[in-house]
């Protein structure tokens, strides 16, 4: 019988505070095979790990088990410790005695009993365990960008300048994203478009870098080191590398009354566009849901007037097939759509407008060339309110219960810029709380309030009413306790962020794990915050949660050196725990391939000596270790019980079944 | 009908199409056909019997015959079609080594029902269009064919022949309104304990013979859970509460998505459960949670418990689905 020693270790309190460690080691001492049975503070700290060699040494132990925090946390280094001692690293279990059992617990008896019923159905494992010896995979030395916004051009470029080739997939007509809607940026009010439209240009002139434009991901199999993306390229209508940009079609197009995306809707654009001046690629885009060419076959305005012959009306989507090593997401965020809050009168005043629009009304390329004027009649605001936090740390349904993190400070820069160009107005910002921890954030907020003399209130608005051209606003001061009647001439909602829609199913796609608001989660919230759990896949901007510019550049360019340090190893070690199918068992169905999200099963006719010296041929199903991910999928999937996974064999799993209900 | 299958069986076997052919011959009662290889058209002659008990589906057979030299012919009714067709699916038969000659059917009987219907000592019985002529110890005597066919073949889901080299007769349609799912339905308006009543009142008959394990075209693993003498369930007789409790469930569960409704495993039974109740009722969930599909009606659709696509259902709805039955 295997020699197994048991470690319990107390994690500070972390354990032993709930589960008495003594008593966990004094029960699992008696278990079959376990041959030393130990307690100490701090398992994973040099002393605890000296201890684990030293016992291995003294004892002679075949098999580790070791009472602690989760696989997640330690597995790896407990591996290497017994690794270290000459043991196959695969002889260890690991009893997650900490997440799953004292950080739930608060009974310190349930706690302990719970704890002994976790060490032995690790100990009745690992008498099934079997030595395994990892191999390796190599890597595709270039890297998938999605997302062409300022988190995706950063990362794309550090990535470039690393010497690896990188793709953007974008699935607009440009890349930019949000930032090239915004007019300036705090909290230095310098032109985000002055700052970002370099970035972009410099991605598209890399040499590295390519850019796939109004495209977006279609499927994605492999794994880390070996992605296989295929990438579906819209039809554009328009041959990319022919178009000049020089813009005459989007003159001459008669669909004048579309509206304009890049604008939010404030103004229009044609059916044939550009979305802005310095879009990359800067190349037109039919919009096929309105060229009338496309619907009905009448026009071709655009092709007469392109000199360069560009337009090409029966292009068609083309499909992209590419291997990558790594996969960046980046796919950013929108403000949420503002149905739901008819207190503001947002549907039914078009001079209430989000502070998106407003960035729009405020930029020079915007629809009123950047004087701010009242999308209803043209005329000048005198009066402006802010609301904050509109659908953020919302409780109802219709809200996110997050923070969004921008608005206050977005806010107090609309307030500013406002009462610097008009000093005419009044502008009054509500809000439940400014928060502004951000280098030199705070001296921002108090120039907004100390030098522009913006009305900052504490409390919320409770109605809008559209009322003879002035929007009136009901809102409580909560600090003087007052109500408060302001006849506004124009109403600006800080609508939340929230991810991107196309967030979720790619999330699918990349089996990366997401949390409730659909923000992608972190492979650790403070140790591995660019890394997504599924190895491979890392994390840029606001995909991973609500982000200011900075943040965004920062995290991006984290993002990238993670990538970077993929793509130079040549080799990565493989899990041993992969697949494997019982030759005698297995009758060749095919159900294993079906399930196999990896392509790693493939089927070969074998001989096989039958009765009276006569061979029999079958197909059996055969598992390339290199491309397995141990996922498992196959084990049940198979009728016959031919396909187990090493390391987590049906046995085992019924081992530790069958010991936790003993 | 019978005339026409055995000048077809000879013909293949002495142009040299094939050299054996998978067909029905009468076993100990004349009723009781059993599948049978012939090789000559003496034994054709002789031995091949088509006719209203002609039931047993051969799918299963050719996962076999197929591996052996030489090609087989087998006469596939348009339920065994779907049969042969899942097997194919599963890469269990050699498909170049079997010359499927289909047959048009509109439904087999069952000699219960006939008993049923008042015949005792009977000695034989002939179709005559809608009528069954019956020979007894005790004279002759008539019912109409549809009094007496088998359970199966009234809730019949097919009469098209899905797959074949050649054919014999015109086939029909795929039965939209079958109502094979209606005692399915009843069951699951039944309460718990009711339906629980129903089944430990019919699975408590079983003897464990193993016969619908034997019969299923489903079956064809290479070592069966049930004959593997270390899972500790591998007993030949109903030895305890296992073939009460877990057995038929624990097949059922296996052929899930696989199973193509064929019945052979309700008429094999020797003590008449109607096992094929379980199966039904995991193919009317699967049509309900996963879609309409129905094994082995094509060689592409891909098995819904074998296929993920983002609009399946949530395991949630599952539960929610067990909550408002339970």
């Amino acid at each position: 019988m295997l020699k197994i020693g048991v470690f319990v270790c107390w994690c500070g309190t972390n354990i032993a505070a709930t589960v008495d460690v003594e008593a966990v080691a004094e029960a699992l001492s008696h278990e079959p095979g376990v041959v030393f049975s130990t307690n100490y503070q701090y398992m994973c700290s040099q002393a605890g790990q000296d201890m684990i060699v030293e016992a291995i040494h003294k004892y002679d132990l075949g098999g580790v088990v070791i009472c602690s925090c989760s696989p997640r946390m330690h597995e790896a280094t407990f591996r290497k410790t017994v690794q270290r001692a000459g043991l196959n690293p695969y002889m260890l279990e690991i009893a997650n005695i900490r997440e799953q059992c004292s950080w739930i617990h608060k009974d310190k008896a349930e706690g302990t009993e719970k704890a002994i019923i976790l060490g032995k159905a690790a100990i009745a494992k690992v008498h099934l365990n079997a030595p395994l010896h990892a191999g390796t995979s190599p890597v595709t030395k270039r890297a998938l960008v999605i997302g062409g916004g300022i988190a995706g051009i950063q990362t794309a470029l550090d990535i470039a300048d690393a010497g690896f080739p990188v793709d953007i997939v974008e699935k607009k007509p440009t890349i930019g994203g949000k930032m090239t809607q915004i007019d300036k940026t705090f909290p230095t009010l310098d032109c985000a478009a002055c700052i970002l439209t370099p970035k972009m240009v410099e991605a598209a002139q890399n040499e590295n870098i390519r850019i796939f434009s109004y495209s977006e991901v279609e499927a994605v199999k492999g794994f880390v080191g070996s992605f296989h993306v295929t990438i579906r390229r819209k039809a554009r209508y328009v041959k990319e590398d022919v178009c000049t940009g020089c813009g005459l079609c989007t003159e001459k197009c008669p669909q004048k009354k579309i509206p304009n995306e890049f604008n939010l809707g404030l103004d229009n654009r044609r059916a044939i566009y550009i979305p802005f001046a310095q879009a990359v690629p800067k190349v037109a885009t039919i919009d096929a849901e309105h060229c009338m060419m496309l619907k009905s076959g009448k026009c071709g305005v655009c092709a007469k007037v392109c000199t360069a012959g560009a337009i090409d009306y029966k292009q068609k989507d083309q499909l992209i097939e590419e291997e990558y090593g790594a996969i960046v997401v980046a796919t950013g965020f929108n403000p949420i759509k503002l149905d739901h809050y008819d207190e503001f009168a947002y549907s039914q005043s078009p001079d209430v407008v989000t502070s998106l629009e407003f960035e729009r009304l405020m930029n020079a390329a915007g629809p009123t060339g950047g004087t701010l004027l009242r999308p209803s009649d043209g005329t000048h605001p005198h009066t402006l309110v802010f609301v904050q936090c509109v659908g953020s740390r919302e409780t109802r349904d219709c809200g996110k219960p997050y923070c969004s993190k921008i608005c206050c400070m977005y806010t107090a820069k609309h307030a500013m810029l406002c009462r610097e160009k008009y000093p005419d107005t009044e502008v009054y910002v509500f809000y439940i709380d400014v928060r502004t921890p951000g280098k030199n954030f705070d001296e921002f907020y108090r120039r907004a309030v100390e030098e522009y003399g913006v009305h900052y209130i504490k409390g919320m608005v409770g109605k809008v009413v559209p009322e003879n051209g002035k929007l009136k606003v009901q809102a409580s001061d909560l600090l003087t306790n007052e109500q408060l009647h302001i006849d506004a001439d124009m109403v600006v909602l800080a609508a939340a962020i929230e991810p991107d829609e196309s967030a979720r199913p790619l999330a699918t796609m990349l089996t990366a794990s997401m949390d409730t608001n659909d923000f992608f989660t972190e492979a650790h919230p403070k140790l591995r915050p660019v890394e997504s759990p599924t190895a491979g896949i890392f994390l840029s901007g606001t995909c991973q949660g609500p982000k200011d510019i900075p943040e965004t550049v920062a995290q991006a360019g984290a993002a990238a050196s993670k990538v970077i340090g993929l793509l130079v190893k040549d080799q990565l070690t493989c899990n041993p725990c992969v697949a494997e199918a019982d030759e005698l068992m297995c009758n060749g169905c095919s159900s294993c391939e079906k399930v196999c999200p990896y392509g790693a099963i493939t089927y070969v006719d074998k001989e096989f000596r039958g009765p009276n010296r006569t061979t029999l041929l079958r197909r059996i199903a055969q598992v390339n270790p290199a491309v397995c991910q141990g996922c498992g999928a196959c084990t049940v999937a198979c009728p016959s019980g031919a396909m187990d996974l090493k390391g987590f064999s049906t046995s085992q799993i019924m081992a530790e079944v069958d010991a936790i209900c003993k | 009908m019978q005339e026409l299958i055995r000048q077809k069986a000879i013909e293949l076997l002495e142009n040299g199409t094939v050299d054996r052919v998978l067909g029905w011959k009468a076993g100990e009662f004349f009723y009781d056909l059993t599948p049978a290889v012939f090789r000559t058209r003496e034994e054709i002659e002789r031995d091949f019997v088509y006719s209203v008990f002609s039931g047993a589906n051969f799918s299963k057979y050719l996962v076999q015959e197929s591996r052996r030299e030489g090609k087989i012919a087998a006469f596939l009714k348009p339920c065994d079609t779907y049969s042969f067709n899942q097997l194919l699916k599963e890469h269990r038969i050699w498909r170049d080594r079997v010359h499927v000659v289909g047959i048009a059917c509109d439904g087999m009987c069952d000699i219960d029902k006939i008993r049923a219907a008042g015949a005792r000592g009977i000695t034989a019985v002939e179709r005559d269009g809608d009528t069954l002529k019956i020979e007894t110890l005790y004279g002759p005597m008539t019912m109409p064919k549809a009094d007496a066919e088998a359970e199966r073949c009234i809730s019949c889901k097919s009469r098209k022949l899905v797959v074949y080299d050649e054919k014999i007769g015109e086939d029909g349609d795929v039965i939209a309104d079958s109502p094979r799912f209606d005692m399915v339905a009843k069951l699951e308006a039944m309460t718990p304990d009711e339906r629980f009543a129903f089944w430990r009142g019919e699975l408590s008959k079983c003897i464990r013979c193993n016969a619908c394990r034997d019969v299923c075209p489903a079956c064809t693993c290479e070592k069966c859970v049930f004959d593997n003498p270390k899972s500790g369930i591998a007993q030949k007789a109903a030895a305890n509460s296992f073939e009460e409790n877990m057995y038929h469930i624990i097949r059922a569960f296996h052929v899930a998505s696989r199973c193509t409704d064929c019945g052979e495993c309700t008429r094999v039974c020797p003590q008449n459960i109607p096992l094929h109740l379980l199966n039904r009722k995991f193919i009317k969930d699967i049509n309900a949670l996963y879609g309409d599909y129905q094994a082995g009606a094509d060689l592409e659709t891909r098995p819904a418990l074998l296929d993920f696509q983002k609009d399946d259902c949530e395991p949630s709805v599952v539960y929610e689905r067990g909550g408002e039955q339970a």
